[in-house]
């Protein structure tokens, strides 16, 4: 019953785009084939193969915009789904297949993933230029924008859960791109097994909705769930396991220890995966499938709930850090986590807005960041300082990111991360269509609030100590190359304007262009709720201030005593991690393991492996000597002496061969008239 | 008529044919057997023609076609005869035997 309805759904018409729609494919086709250019022959290139990288980006990013003006701004744009065949499976006519789906989401999806990428590759250029890995760099680095873009544009599961391993893979490669100081290799390896932590639910998730629905076809999934064929309990537990991918790979509490460690990686590797595109996949996760948690409120209050938590833990993490790329990790963790609150009190337009926005002056900053470091040296922010008046251009473009984030209006962190607030609000007041329950949306304005409140603060912190007050560092800072100012000015522009987007109230913005799962609802502004939200921002940006601008001598927040210690160990979760899991498994599930290898596997093999040589010997000797050659040689030798009697019966005489045709003949004609 | 008196002067016909294909040694005399197995086959198809009253003279025309391919056949194989005399000067087909192991 459920199969047929799966099969129906599968094969209801769709839509036609505009021509790049309809040939959205090239968007990922494009970095997975620069990959391979790059890697076979990027180091004969003049460019060690980053000219191959950035225009086939370039190329992707100007398909992703001419989809998006084409058939998704200012309203609802078709859904395109095509697939090519792959292997067949569960015998009702479904194939698993190499597919694609555009609609609204993934058109936003491709322009920021395309767009940061071209950025990052440009920026790179400058960046990691003596770098010895440079060709090996941009081949990774396209490999994973590929792999991004078929995550975004699969049209079943299983295509989603190969590029979402893929990006995992590119994650620790380039995290561990320096690997030759170990603590970069073991920030590499902590990404991976983290993520992969989250990813064996997914993995599990996934076959219970296969189980449920028997096809991994999103569409028809989707179309499943809201027609309510599914069990209520089959929904929630599918749900909250496909949560446990999100939470590893999109870091949330208690799988985001390995964020901030990942900064090991390259600065721009960071700004591309570990800020702007990777790390919202669980975000992009969850949005696909919002039918299946929209379905079942104990699930979407699970997904509220952490991220109400995740937000407020990660922005207390932020404010203490010295390191300026933990500084902006935490507060990576601290955004997806107000996505995934949106996510969970419903309002899955408001989710997306904000992942499109901070992809933008999250990128801006990391970027940002990164030119502090290549100019001073040091990733830490008691070496810099007074560093406006050497490096204006980063100065004001960090400025204008920092100010986005913190929420300050017109820039574009205040309209998506005021949506976010506003839909909480309207939802705990219940003055809304919640699909959660509304305690849980007012629990998730209050963290909301709080958090605006420590974002502005810890921004205005690591401003005030990186760019006012005196020089703190090594050397003669400078301004960076025009490679990497030049993206900085784009990304700035975009996150002064990228908000205009989702103006409240333009019935046709964003909301309308993405339109996930259908949801279509256009939120409106209120003029208390920005007052409050802009005046907790202005007020931590104050604080900030007044505590920071001649910069100290001691950190301020010491005298928060016990708390700090508390911060600075980051709530010992990474020490509990260490003590409870890594060190007994290391220290005895490792050597017992050992143990069994050394005696009783290397004693299984080796005595295979004798046994193994004992058969062969016998089984030469016997079998092969005698029995095989015996019967090859037999057939050589038989058919030579067969063969020397045969030919006298070939005597040239043509009589007698007359002769035996003759009484072949009779023989059979006597033959057919007696038997046949 | 007698279909059966016929059909026995074929096969006669035919039998000699064969033993002078086989036990005769001289070339031309093989030839010359060879051509009345052909007869012999001429005369069966003329016999069946004649019983079956075709109205078509289909087995006659068969006859027609055995005669030309047999003029034929003679011909070449009394070039090839001919040919043999000129270098090895016998048509002794017992001499004849160096297509052998």
């Amino acid at each position: 019953m459920v199969a047929t309805l799966a099969q129906a759904a599968e094969t209801i018409a769709k839509t036609t785009g505009s021509w790049p729609t309809e040939h959205a494919w090239i968007i990922p086709a494009l970095p997975f084939a620069a990959f391979a250019i790059i890697l076979f022959f990027g180091k004969r290139l003049p460019k060690k193969g980053a000219e191959v990288g950035i225009l086939a980006v370039a190329g992707s990013l100007a398909m992703a915009i001419a989809i998006l003006l084409s058939d998704f701004v200012g309203g609802h744009g078709p859904v395109v789904e095509k697939q090519l065949n792959w292997f067949p499976y569960g015998g009702r006519g479904f194939h698993l297949g190499l597919g694609m789906k555009i609609d609204g989401l993934a058109s936003v999806m491709f322009v920021v993933v395309t767009l940061v990428a071209l950025m990052v590759q440009i920026y790179s250029t400058a960046y990691m230029h003596s770098d010895k890995r440079y060709t090996w760099y941009y081949a990774a680095l396209n490999l994973f924008t590929g792999s991004m873009l078929n995550l975004v544009i699969a049209n079943n599961l299983i295509q989603l859960l190969i590029g979402w391993e893929l990006v995992g893979i590119c994650s620790y490669l380039l995290i561990g791109h320096w690997w030759e100081e170990k603590e970069n290799s073991n920030a590499a390896i902590k990404a991976f097994i983290t993520t992969k932590t989250g990813d064996v639910p997914f993995l599990i998730g996934i076959f219970v909705l296969f189980a449920a629905t028997k096809t991994f076809n999103i569409t028809a999934i989707t179309k499943l769930v809201e027609g309510g064929h599914i069990s209520h309990l089959t929904l929630t537990a599918a749900a909250i396991l496909l949560f446990g991918g999100a939470i590893g790979k999109s870091a949330q509490f208690p799988l985001h220890v390995w964020l901030p460690d990942a900064m090991a990686g390259p600065t721009p590797v960071s700004a591309l995966i570990h800020a702007a595109t990777m790390v919202t996949a669980g975000v992009f996760l969850l949005a696909r499938l919002f039918p299946v948690f929209a379905h079942s409120p104990e699930a979407l209050n699970e997904v509220a709930l952490i991220g109400a938590f995740t937000m407020l833990m990660a922005a207390l993490l932020a404010m203490v850090q010295d390191d300026i790329k933990r500084v902006l990790a935490y507060s990576t963790v601290s955004q997806l986590a107000y996505m995934m609150a949106a996510l969970g009190i419903g309002a899955p337009n408001a989710a997306i807005f904000h992942l499109f926005t901070h992809a933008f002056f999250k990128a801006l900053l990391f970027l940002g960041a990164g030119s502090l470091i290549h100019a001073v040296h040091s990733n830490n922010m008691s070496d810099m300082g007074g560093l406006k008046r050497n490096m204006p251009t980063t100065y004001r473009t960090f400025l204008l990111g920092s100010l986005a984030l913190a929420g300050i209006p017109p820039l574009a962190g205040f309209w998506s991360k005021d949506e976010i607030l506003t839909e909480a609000y309207r939802f705990g007041t219940n003055s809304g269509t919640a699909h959660g329950t509304p305690t849980v949306a007012l629990i998730v304005y209050g963290a909301g609030i709080v958090t605006a409140f420590l974002t502005a603060f810890y921004m205005s912190r690591a401003v005030h100590l990186t760019f006012e007050g005196e020089y703190r560092g090594k050397g003669h800072p400078h301004e960076s190359p025009q490679s990497m100012t030049v993206p900085l000015v784009i990304l700035a522009v975009l996150s002064v304007v990228g908000g205009f987007a989702g103006f409240p109230g333009w019935q046709k913005g964003f909301g309308a262009w993405v339109g996930v799962a259908g949801e279509t609802h256009v939120p409106s502004a209120s003029i208390p709720l920005i007052l409050i939200s802009v005046g907790v921002a202005i007020g931590g940006i104050l604080l900030g201030r007044r505590l920071y601008l001649p910069a100290p001598a001691n950190e301020p927040l010491e005298r928060l005593g016990p708390f700090y210690r508390l911060l600075q160990r980051k709530f010992y979760i990474d020490d509990f991690y260490m003590g409870a899991i890594v060190r007994p498994v290391r220290d005895m599930v490792s050597r017992a393991m050992y143990w069994v290898n050394q005696h009783v596997l290397d004693g299984l093999v080796n005595g295979a492996a004798a046994g193994a040589r004992a058969t062969a010997k016998g089984l030469y000797s016997v079998v092969d000597q005698k029995v095989i050659d015996g019967a090859v040689n037999g057939a050589g030798i038989g058919t030579r002496r067969g063969g020397g009697f045969l030919k006298y019966l070939q005597g040239g005489d043509v009589q007698r061969y007359a002769a035996y045709l003759f009484a072949g003949v009779a023989i059979f004609a006597f033959l057919f008239t007696r038997f046949g | 008529m007698n279909l059966a008196w016929v059909l026995t002067l074929g096969a006669l016909l035919f039998s000699i044919g064969i033993y002078g294909v086989i036990a005769r040694r001289n070339a031309v005399l093989v030839l010359m057997s060879i051509e009345l197995m052909l007869n012999a086959v001429n005369i069966n198809l003329v016999a069946f023609g004649a019983w079956f009253q075709d109205r078509a003279a289909v087995g006659q025309i068969f006859a027609l076609f055995v005669i030309a391919v047999a003029a034929a056949e003679v011909g070449i194989g009394l070039a090839i005869v001919l040919m043999i005399f000129r270098n090895r000067e016998t048509i002794n087909v017992d001499e004849m035997d160096l297509l052998k192991w």
